[in-house]
């Protein structure tokens, strides 16, 4: 296994405006392999990989590709030398068809320039079978949830047939089945010798199908070693730089009395939902992809409508047909999907926290006070560590994990009752998913209610005091802590499934 | 805060055009930079700054208003009928941009409760109002009439204080109580919000469609100050008032720096933006440029102006 590597990135430097995001960064991709790129939020991981794939130009370093150097000019001359990338972010166009999505630009096409539709649908439907994915190759990406659209972004990468392949977090919305899937593609890549690069924050998928793991440490190159030299713990060490001593630090606090009730709540999505919340209660709601989850949470915020059933907020019936009733109410929401519903990307860090409790900065003659704006952003900015260089930088350029933060700070800032968390730690890595967590357990202690949207289930087991798992819109069973297990809250989360699925 | 140099001239690069503009039109032509020339010009971009002051909220929210030169005429044409019937010149002025911000409201419910896009819906009120017009004119000017109350109502639109003219003050004044509310108010803050991102800002608490709704009416209100002042200044009005000055306010909007895409962009911005506007149609008249020959250089100008914003 030891040989030279296909692609060689040395001493690459970038800078951002007031930030040096890459200092003199290494990465070595060998063809037959799988090169985990390993970090925090911030580390610089996808600005070393936006370098790559010509989406951003370095400042200095070399890039060799066969041992000659390579200079990659944009997105599209990347795919040309064969480096393709599947972003983290979906890169889809949503009018368009799965098969003319990834085929988009490089479209079959006959001698008058008519595309070839049923070539392009079967090779499409090729390429998504390897996949596992059933997907038609003539539907619109709109209809297609987030986990499939994914299946489509990989199955355009493999389109191309790139001898280099980047993937950036690829499993994020995927389902347990799609993701065995992806690795067992994964592995048949790596047996045609394409050189690959993984980019995770789930440690157990780096062990599953990487050999090497290249660790970068705030923009600089931590070291290269075997997977099979590493273990967790000294994977995140070599991350944080500092040993992390729980990765679920949950506090015990004092259940106090009912805040939120819920009696079955139905709509076209969800049926016959009921629970009930606690002050000082993480209530964990598990499920599949699809299953309501985000559904209840969006009816309990009135983004979608009431159509029967009863919902009380301490003791009170509760009336929301827009989420600014639910916010003046006392309830606050944090999106599972933060660029496109949680975040404000083009505004200030400021500007974003405050957003929602604007009322709250003003003085008088409706005046928004800018000091008391930043007051409150410093404290979240010290509160939730979220690495910036001030409260007027600009969301958009913050890593993803600090994006998390400012949205979750955004959640918190209106002072709620009870909080709704959908997938908090999405794309998140294990330093900032601690300090989540330990906010959770100091707003818990405050007396909030909290209710906690999760795929991952160690994070649903870690936090919770309860846990509702949910399949096709209902509750398919309640779980107390004591006897929560992964295999019951998936039994129950299959429960409920016929093949449509 | 401290600033780069290079940060200083991106975020004042449209005032530094309309200063190295002046700079060559104060050299071409040495009557330019006289004081009657420059209150000259300040008066006839009055018009236009009002309109894109307006326009610079919709914009901002990630939309546009096609109707404000149908809402100019409109407006001017009874306000003008309103004097000539000798209704109290206060109370015309009242009614007339009652009936603006009216109407810009309603072209704002239909594409926030109707769900039309901006584009079309004003559109369509362009058309129906230019319609509405010339009906109610049938199609002839009305004047404002010779006796006191038109003489109170054209002071707005040829009267001077301090030897500067009224709709200069105007416009300052709008532009002041614009800058103020966007930059300093809730509202002006939804308006960035919204234009940024609808969604996470209706999740954020902001009532998104209250806040585009009134940014339309806003537009209305302003196109019907604007309709005022030109009404008030020829005392008469006339029923193709204001016929294409949607595109002047939308150039002026975006040579101030303001992205169409909605959510970036200041006030001061457009009152620059219309002063280039302003000077370059001054300067090529001074110049005796044959107004068809002013349409192509005034085309280039604003390329030239957009090509160079692309640039950051």
């Amino acid at each position: 296994m030891t040989k030279t590597p296909l692609l060689e990135m040395k001493n690459i430097t970038k800078t951002f405006p007031g930030v040096k995001a890459l200092d003199n960064v290494f990465l070595r991709i060998f063809a037959g392999g799988v090169m985990a790129l390993l970090g925090e939020n911030g580390a610089g991981k996808s600005t070393l990989m936006k370098i790559l794939s010509g989406v951003y130009t370095k400042d200095s370093g070399e890039i060799l590709y066969n041992g000659k150097p390579l200079t990659v000019r944009d997105p599209k001359d990347a795919q040309n030398k064969g480096i393709a990338i599947i972003h983290q972010e979906l890169n889809l166009i949503p009018e368009l068809t799965v098969s003319e999505n990834i085929f988009l630009g490089r479209e079959p096409v006959n001698s008058f320039g008519k595309i070839k539709y049923s070539e392009m649908n079967s090779l499409a439907a090729e390429y998504l079978g390897r996949l596992g994915e059933k997907t038609s190759p003539s539907e619109k990406v709109a209809s297609l949830s987030v986990g499939q659209a994914q299946m489509v972004e990989i199955a355009k990468a493999l389109s191309m047939n790139a001898e280099v392949i980047i993937m950036d977090e690829p499993t994020d919305s995927l389902t347990d089945v799609e993701t065995e899937n992806l690795f067992k593609v994964i592995n048949e890549l790596k047996n045609d010798g394409k050189a690959l690069v993984y980019i995770s924050h789930k440690l157990s998928e780096v062990f599953e199908v990487c050999d090497r793991a290249t660790i970068l440490r705030d923009g600089t190159f931590v070291d290269e070693k075997p997977v099979s030299e590493l273990d967790e713990e000294s994977i995140i060490q070599l991350m944080v730089g500092r040993p992390l001593l729980e990765r679920y630090p949950r506090s015990e606090c004092r259940l106090g009395e009912i805040i939120f009730e819920a009696e079955g709540m139905t709509n076209q999505l969800v049926r016959d939902i009921s629970f009930q919340v606690r002050r000082g209660e993480v209530v964990g709601i598990a499920g599949l992809m699809g299953s309501g989850r985000s559904e209840v949470a969006k009816t309990i915020f009135g983004v979608l409508p009431l159509i029967s059933g009863e919902m009380r907020l301490e003791g009170k019936q509760l009336k929301v047909s827009h989420p600014a009733d639910a916010i003046s109410e006392g309830i606050s929401y944090v999106s599972e999907d933060r660029k496109q519903l949680g975040l404000i990307l083009g505004m200030t860090i400021k500007e974003n926290i405050t957003l929602p409790a604007l009322k709250k900065y003003q003085n008088a003659f409706r005046h928004v006070s800018y000091d008391k704006e930043t007051e409150t952003s410093q404290e979240y900015i010290k509160k939730m560590s979220i690495k910036t260089t001030g409260p007027s930088q600009k969301v958009v350029n913050l890593s993803g994990g600090n994006q998390q933060k400012v949205a979750i700070a955004k959640g918190v800032v209106t002072e709620p009752k009870v909080l709704i968390l959908d997938e908090p730690t999405r794309g998140v890595d294990v330093g900032a998913k601690k300090e989540i967590y330990e906010l959770i357990n100091l707003l818990k202690a405050d007396g909030m209610g909290i209710i906690l949207i999760s795929s991952e289930l160690p994070e649903i087991l870690g936090m919770s005091d309860r846990i509702l798992v949910m399949s096709g819109g209902r509750i398919a069973g309640e779980i107390v802590k004591a006897d929560a297990t992964q295999e019951k809250i998936m039994a129950l989360a299959i429960s409920g499934l016929t093949q449509t699925a | 805060m401290k600033m780069t140099v290079k940060e200083f001239l991106i975020r004042f690069r449209p005032l530094l055009g309309l200063l190295i503009l002046a700079v060559i039109v104060s050299l071409l032509s040495p009557r330019f930079l006289t004081v009657s020339n420059i209150l000259n010009v300040l008066r006839q971009t009055s018009i236009n700054a009002v309109m894109a002051a307006g326009m610079t909220f919709v914009i901002l929210t990630g939309g546009i208003d096609l109707s404000v030169g149908s809402i100019l005429a409109i407006c001017g044409a009874v306000a003008a009928f309103m004097i000539a019937n000798g209704f109290d010149p206060y109370i015309s002025i009242a009614t007339t941009l009652l009936l603006g911000t009216v109407l810009g409201a309603f072209a704002g419910v239909i594409i926030t409760k109707g769900k039309v896009q901006p584009f079309i819906a004003t559109l369509v009120a362009m058309t129906l109002l230019r319609g509405a017009t010339l009906v109610f004119t049938d199609g002839r000017p009305i004047s404002t009439g010779f006796d006191e109350a038109s003489d109170v109502f054209s002071w707005f639109g040829t009267g001077y204080i301090l030897g500067v003219p009224v709709p200069v003050f105007i416009m300052l004044l709008v532009f002041a109580v614009s800058y103020y509310i966007l930059k300093y108010t809730r509202f002006g803050r939804y308006v960035y919000a919204v234009g940024g991102n609808e969604e996470a800002s209706r999740l954020s608490g902001v009532r998104v469609n209250r806040v585009k709704t009134a940014v339309y009416a806003i537009s209305g209100l302003l196109s019907a100050l604007a309709g005022i002042i030109i009404t008030a200044r020829l005392s008469s009005a006339q029923p193709t008032a204001g016929a294409g000055y949607e595109l002047d306010a939308i150039a002026a909007v975006v040579l101030g720096g303001t992205s169409l895409a909605g959510g970036v962009g200041t006030i001061f911005g457009t009152l620059i933006g219309a002063l280039i506007i302003g000077i370059l149609n001054n300067a090529l008249n001074l110049m005796n440029v044959s107004s068809y020959y002013q349409m192509i250089a005034k085309g280039a100008v604003i390329l030239i102006a957009v090509l160079m914003d692309r640039k950051k």
